[in-house]
Order: structure tokens, then sequence, then C-alpha cells
């Protein structure tokens, strides 16, 4: 037996190296592949992704993973999706006209707002590390990604357009910016998304990565 | 939103250097060392700037930022020779996340749209290294301050977002290393029309000037260079000043 294997979809998209060597640091292999194969046989599955949504699902079609994506959520196998990869587990993006995404957690893609809830103009894209809270006051983030970090650590988000959630239930995080609530975490069964950047996140990302990689 | 504390790392070779007012380079020492160090102290995040990358080839700068990220884990932005989607791709595979586009951002602003497209407007910083012509008035200069190019840095400013820039690096190059403080007027005019967020850079000698130019001259983010590598101030130490200023700034360390 090997150390347990993560595989970080590869379909082209951005830093790679980066999600390689955050996961690397939780003890985990990990493996780069575009194969449906060896996604499918994965321990847990990593979507990365930056850039536009519609070229993202475009590539993904292409290589013919969005069917084997569906079939890793089905299949019951932990899934995260990164930044760009957590828009993509929704239902649709309004990013350069309207595209379907990968429908497995209900909700929508939409511009990050240029202007704060107080009427004023914002700057977009949001990048910035900014203080993540629990949705849902009530419930902690325990038995969640986020139950080894504290409400109100800071992570890196670097995003022009953000998801939505339609059901409360999927909510597990939120940041604000300008007084609008970003949804930092969403999930839904093995299914998760993170609209920040876990590896880019200094030792609070790597807790959360750690956790996904099964503590 | 809150403020990023940067620390700005300008490499000639394999090694860490500082100039003055991005002259006469002064060898600092290791940039692997450096940078580790800024990590561990709370940096937000690493800009590496290669200063003769236009002269001569960029293989160390890869190398190093591959070392870098292989125990660094917040955002790496690197900038200096880059002129191709094809440049761009490579610096992201040794572990960039975004870069920093300037003289070859002038030579063609095509590029600015095209690494946009490709990668996504936060991946594109355009740096602007500016100097001042008069009241008010910047212009632009590439080269690392060298040459001259006749245009408005607020009408480059526009224009580059326009073009698909994430973020604006604004450079004084006359205040460049001398300590003085950041040009909170030319910070102040760029952030005035600037829909996207602005990194200050250049004349930072103490933490009371980062307080400066986020409150009187709207930046969204600092670069350090001088202030960290003489050792004058740590992460630490410039965080809580940003603090006490009433600045938000990301939450680092025991809660």
């Amino acid at each position: 037996m090997g150390r347990p294997e993560v595989v970080v979809i590869d379909y082209g998209a951005g830093n790679l190296f980066s999600v390689r060597r955050g996961l690397e640091c939780c003890g985990v292999s990990v493996n780069l592949t575009a194969d449906p194969e060896q996604i499918l046989r994965a321990q847990r599955v990593v979507l990365p992704g930056v850039g536009a949504f519609g070229n993202a699902m475009r590539a993904l079609e292409y290589l013919g993973l969005v069917e084997v994506i569906k079939r890793v959520a089905e299949n019951n196998i932990p899934l995260l999706g990164i930044c760009l990869g957590m828009q993509l587990l929704m239902d649709e993006s309004d990013e350069f006209g309207r595209t379907k995404g990968l429908g497995l957690i209900p909700g929508r893609v939409v511009p990050v707002p240029t202007k704060t809830t107080t009427g004023d103009q914002q700057k977009t894209p949001h990048i910035d590390w900014s203080a993540i809270r629990p949705s849902d006051r009530a419930r902690s983030w325990k038995g969640t990604l986020l139950e080894d970090i504290q409400s109100g650590d800071s992570v890196y988000f670097a995003h022009s357009f953000m998801a939505v959630p339609s059901n409360e239930t999927h909510r597990i995080a939120e940041c604000a910016y300008g007084g609008h609530e970003i949804s930092a975490v969403s999930g839904k069964k093995n299914v998760v998304g993170c609209q920040f950047h876990p590896e880019k996140s200094g030792e609070v990302g790597l807790k959360i990565l750690r956790r996904f990689c099964g503590g | 939103m809150g403020i990023r504390l940067i620390a700005r790392l300008d490499i000639k070779g394999p090694n860490l250097i500082k100039s003055v007012q991005l002259e006469g380079l002064r060898v600092i020492g290791s940039p692997a060392e450096h940078a580790l160090r800024y990590y561990k102290q709370g940096i937000d995040e690493l800009l590496y700037m290669d200063c003769v990358a236009s002269l001569y080839g960029r293989n160390h700068l890869n190398d190093i930022v591959k070392s870098a990220a292989e125990d660094i884990f917040v955002p790496i932005t690197v900038g200096g020779g880059i002129r191709s989607v094809d440049d761009v791709l490579q610096i992201l595979r040794a572990g960039a996340d975004k870069v920093a586009v300037n003289t070859a951002a002038v030579m063609n602003p095509g590029l600015i749209t095209e690494i946009a497209h490709r990668f996504g407007s936060q991946c594109l910083v355009l740096s602007i290294e500016a100097k001042n012509i008069g009241k008010e008035r910047w212009e632009v200069y590439t080269d690392n301050g060298r040459q001259r190019t006749g245009i408005d840095v607020i009408d480059w400013v526009k224009r580059g977002i326009a073009l698909g820039a994430g973020e604006i690096l604004i450079t004084s190059v006359d205040r460049e290393g001398t300590r003085k403080g950041f040009d909170i007027a030319l910070v102040n005019a760029v952030s005035a029309e600037s829909l996207v967020p602005v990194i200050a850079s250049g004349g930072m000698g103490s933490t009371a000037d980062l307080t400066g130019v986020v409150l009187n001259g709207g930046a969204n983010a600092v670069a350090m260079a001088d202030v960290l590598h003489y050792g004058r101030f740590d992460v630490g130490a410039i965080r809580a000043a940003a603090l006490a200023s009433g600045l938000e700034v990301r939450q680092f360390g025991p809660t």
C-alpha cells in the first residue's frame, strides 16, 4: 500500500503545480490526469481551474470528462472544486453569455458585484485575503472541510465571478465583500467547492486540504 | 476590502538585488532564503521582478519560482521579460499564479487581451513604471525606467483595464529605493481611475508610509522591498502597524 492517491483533473487550466504541492504536503500522492479510467478509480478528485467558465466547460466536453465528473459525484468519491472548479459544479454561468455547468450543486454563477451594498464603486476582480465565517451561524463546521480552521480565518480569493448556491443548506462558509455575501465554500454530500484558493492560503489553506485528504 | 502586504523581490540572475530608482543594482542575497522568511512571517503575496530579463535569458527566474512554490503557499506574481502567451504558460507551470507585464504590453497592447482571455483577468497584472513630468502628470516608462514612451500614465491605466488587466502595479521610478515614501498623488490618481485593485510600489521607508498610501492614495496592496530586505521591519511588525491604524489586513497567526 502506497500513500493514498488524489487525482487532480488536468484539462489545461492554469497553475496545477501549486495544487499538486499543496496536496503533497498533506501526505498524499498526486496524479495529474485527464484519463477517465484513472479519474473514476481515484480515492479523491480535485477539479481545479482559473480563467473563463465557457472555455473550461468546452475543454471538459472535448476531453469527454463532463459525464466522468458526474459519475465521480454519483459514485460518492470525494470531489473538491477550487475557484473556477467550484463554479463549474453549478447549473449554469452568466460569464460571456449563458453556459451550462456540471449541475452537481444547484445554483448559478454571476459576476462579483461592482458596487457595494451602499452604492459605492468597488474593485473587481475580488483579489484579497478575506475572513470566512459559517453561513449558518447556528451550525458549526464540524464534519466539513473547514473542521480544523476557525471562523474569521483569512483565505486568498482571486475571482470576477462567483457561485450562488440556490439551496441554503448547501452553503457552508461566506465572506463579505462590499457588504455582499460571497459563498466561499458550498457542498452537497461528497461534492464541495471552494471559491478561494486553499493551496494559496498559507497554513489555513493547508489545513483545509489536509481535511479533504482524510485528516 | 482588505490591504495586501506584498514582498517585492527584484531578481538579477540567481540573486535578490535592490536598486535605487531602478538603477545601481546591489546584491542582497539569496531569493529563496528571503522569500521563505517572509512567508513564515506572514507575507500575503510574493512579487518577483526580473530586472534584466529583457536583455538576457530568464532561466534563473523559472528555477527560483519553481523552488519557491515548493514550500510557499501564498500567491506568486512574476514579471520581467514576459512577451507572449507561451512565456506566461511557462512561468505558470513553474508555480506562478499571475504575471506582471510592462514593456511587452506597451509594445503590443493586444498581449493584455490575449493573456486575459486565455488565463483570466485575475492572472494579469499591468505593471506601470511612472515618472513625474509636471503637476499631477506622469509618463509611462519601460525597460526598468530606462525608456520613455510619451504615454500618459492615467490614459494607459484606463486602456489597460479596458483591454483586460486584472490589477495595476504602479511603481514610482522617482521614489523607488529612496525610502522617501510612496508618490501618494500618483497612486491616488491611478486609484481614482482604476476599477481593478491597485498595488503601490516604490519608496516605502516606514509603516506610516503604508498607512498614508492606503488612506490617502487608495492603494489596495503595497509592494515592499528594501524595508523588508534590509530587515528594518519584519512582516509581523508591519501588519501590526497597519492594524493599529485601522486598516483591514489578513488575519495571520494564532487567534
